[in-house]
């Protein structure tokens, strides 16, 4: 094992899948968390053997093309039809998508 | 018939892509009560489709080379005004703004797009369980699960409800169900399709594909869906090797290597059929060889952690908001949670939990980073075995199609099912897989076929060898009678 390989790390806690779970706004009900942080746990365990190779000096890969910036032309063309995505929605008012209020005071 | 058939004689104007349909959605309906393939049939909107092909040919046109070719597509593609539900409650009753381009291409080259496939949820799982409207059925044995996750295309080909279908493979969710139904199924290069109009699972690993039940099929439909699209900034700026044009021309001098890590683990059964059809490469003229690629026993752990990270990003778009289902809540953040446990099976929020957790901080490098260097060492790995060999050759499978429900409740026994497909797409690369007979069930195995990027014209070649040596298959439990005896005799052609 080289280095800078990082140590495996410690087993993932029903505490840490409820964090997870909260920063990935999933509301889970404490059986989905019992039943869960041990599947999880038992995934990791197995995903964790990458832990122990040698990656010395490699370098990642994020996709498999040699592809960097992508660029087209800037020319006006069509887009998608406002009303027809807005339909869509589960809620809509004057051609904007509706949601809760965002911050903790009624407006 | 074949789509190669079927398109033959529409054009000719001996059949009518009217007639050609109305069977095949008669087949559906005797059918698809016992498999559950399809989550929509889509009866008028294909009868109007065929009623033009049959107006094209009359007034003279040629309207391509599916003319009147009935197609399935897994409901994980975008169609423009008509249900895309990925299989999940999250996404029930949303009518996608767009058609995916290849949705597009199928139109443009005549299909008739009969019908949305069933999947697991989100692309997500290797048995089509995971679907929030109910598990499809293998034709082969209607207890058992037809792989996934594009079972539903996979096996509504299998009983010929229609004669080709489109999937999405983002860790061998085209190769796998068409190897336990008994299909043809092709992963092709990442970006020679493209993904727009696909719904998002893990971008840098999906793939759609063809799923047929024979070579030429697939080779026609990937001619059909390929090439460069501008609406997808990962698809490549070249012309696709045409594959259907060379097909035929044999694999004499071809360099194969039988690779000892797609057959470690595999049932007996199962190594016995991939040996076999390496013999038959070699009784073809190719020079076959044993060869090791040990960093392939890496791909799983990296693949269970890269695609699940994928994924929770990706997912995160399902926030009630624009589309989709909201469960209301006094403040957005509740109503997000909210939506999202509503919306979500258990898969899926178990490959978010993943994602989000291998994302996190403090487990970033010990798990994402780390992963991403494997996925380099694979990639080296592959580029040297391919100094030596032209295609690689294995098992698509390590077993043939299990039975239903006996391993939802592991998911890391379902994930093992995967074990000889993931390396592919971490790689970029194409693989196929294509029929070679049955286990001592009568259940059918898959061998695989494994090429360099944009090594589909050798694979293919490769591919249409083995169909031609394959042992003649039995018919699945549950067929239409579009396919009925005619199928030993269509293998045995070639």
């Amino acid at each position: 094992m080289s280095e800078n390989t990082p140590a495996r790390p410690e087993r993932l806690t029903r505490e840490d899948a409820a964090y997870v779970a909260r920063l990935a706004r999933v509301d889970l009900t404490e059986e989905e968390l019992d039943l869960y942080a041990g599947q999880l746990a038992a995934v990791l365990d197995h995903a964790a053997q990458v832990a122990a190779i040698a990656t010395s000096g490699v370098e990642p890969t994020a996709h498999t093309l040699p592809l960097r910036n992508v660029l087209r032309d800037d020319v006006v063309r069509p887009s998608l039809d406002r009303e027809e995505v807005l339909a869509q929605a589960p809620r809509a008012e004057d051609g904007r998508f509706m949601v809760p209020r965002i911050l903790g005071e009624a407006p | 018939m074949s789509a190669s058939e079927i398109a033959e004689r529409v054009r000719r104007g001996e059949t009518s892509a009217v007639d050609v349909l109305e069977e095949h959605l008669r087949a559906i309906e005797e059918c698809d009560g016992a498999l559950q393939a399809f989550l929509t049939v889509l009866g008028d909107t294909a009868r109007a489709e065929a009623r033009e092909i049959d107006r094209r040919v009359g007034a003279g046109e040629d309207p391509g080379p599916l003319a009147g070719v009935p197609v399935a597509v897994k409901d994980n593609l975008c169609t423009r005004g008509l249900p895309t539900t990925c299989a999940s409650r999250i996404l029930e009753g949303w009518l996608p703004p767009y058609d995916a381009t290849v949705v597009e291409r199928l139109r443009g080259a005549g299909a008739v797009v009969v019908g949305k496939t069933n999947l697991d949820e989100f692309a997500m799982g290797s048995s089509t369980e995971n679907s929030a409207f109910g598990p499809t059925h293998n034709p082969h044995d209607p207890r058992r699960v037809p792989g996934g996750s594009s079972g539903g295309s996979a096996a509504s080909v299998a009983a010929g409800l229609v004669p080709i279908a489109l999937g999405s493979d983002t860790g061998g969710s085209i190769r796998q169900p068409s190897a336990l139904c008994g299909v043809v199924g092709l992963k092709p290069t990442y970006g020679t399709v493209s993904r727009y109009g696909l719904v998002a699972f893990a971008s840098s690993l999906d793939q759609v594909g063809p799923i047929a039940r024979t070579v030429a099929d697939a080779a026609t439909l990937f001619d059909v869906i390929g090439g460069h699209d501008p609406r997808d900034s990962t698809s490549l700026e070249r012309l696709n090797p045409l594959a259907l044009a060379r097909l035929e021309e044999g694999v004499d001098g071809m360099r194969v290597g039988v690779v000892v890590e797609l057959l470690d683990g595999a049932d007996a059964s199962v190594v016995k059929r991939v040996h076999e059809a390496a013999e038959a490469l070699a009784a073809a003229g190719a020079n076959v060889e044993e060869c090791s690629v040990p960093e392939l026993g890496y791909a799983l752990p990296a693949y269970y952690l890269l695609a699940p990270a994928e994924a929770s990003s990706n997912l995160a778009r399902y926030d009630g908001v624009r589309y989709g289902l909201r469960v209301d809540a006094p403040s957005a953040e509740a109503m997000n949670g909210a939506t999202r446990a509503a919306g979500f099976g258990p898969e899926v929020k178990r490959r978010i939990m993943l994602g989000t957790y291998a994302l996190s901080a403090g487990y970033y490098d010990a798990y994402y980073g780390q992963a991403q260097k494997v996925r380099t060492l694979i990639i080296r790995a592959f580029a040297r075995a391919y100094e030596h060999v032209d295609v690689l050759i294995g098992a698509t499978t390590p077993t043939t199609a299990f039975e239903l429900g006996s391993k939802v409740d592991d998911p890391l026994a379902m994930y093992l099912s995967d074990v000889c497909t993931v390396p592919t797409n971490l790689a970029g690369h194409p693989a196929i897989t294509v029929p070679f007979g049955a286990d001592d069930l009568g259940l059918p195995i898959g061998v695989q076929l494994l090429a360099p990027a944009l090594g589909e014209t050798p694979m293919f070649q490769a591919a249409a060898v083995i169909e031609g040596a394959a042992p003649a298959a039995a018919l699945p439990q549950i067929c239409a009678s579009t396919i009925g005896a005619n199928q030993t005799s269509t293998r045995g052609e070639r």
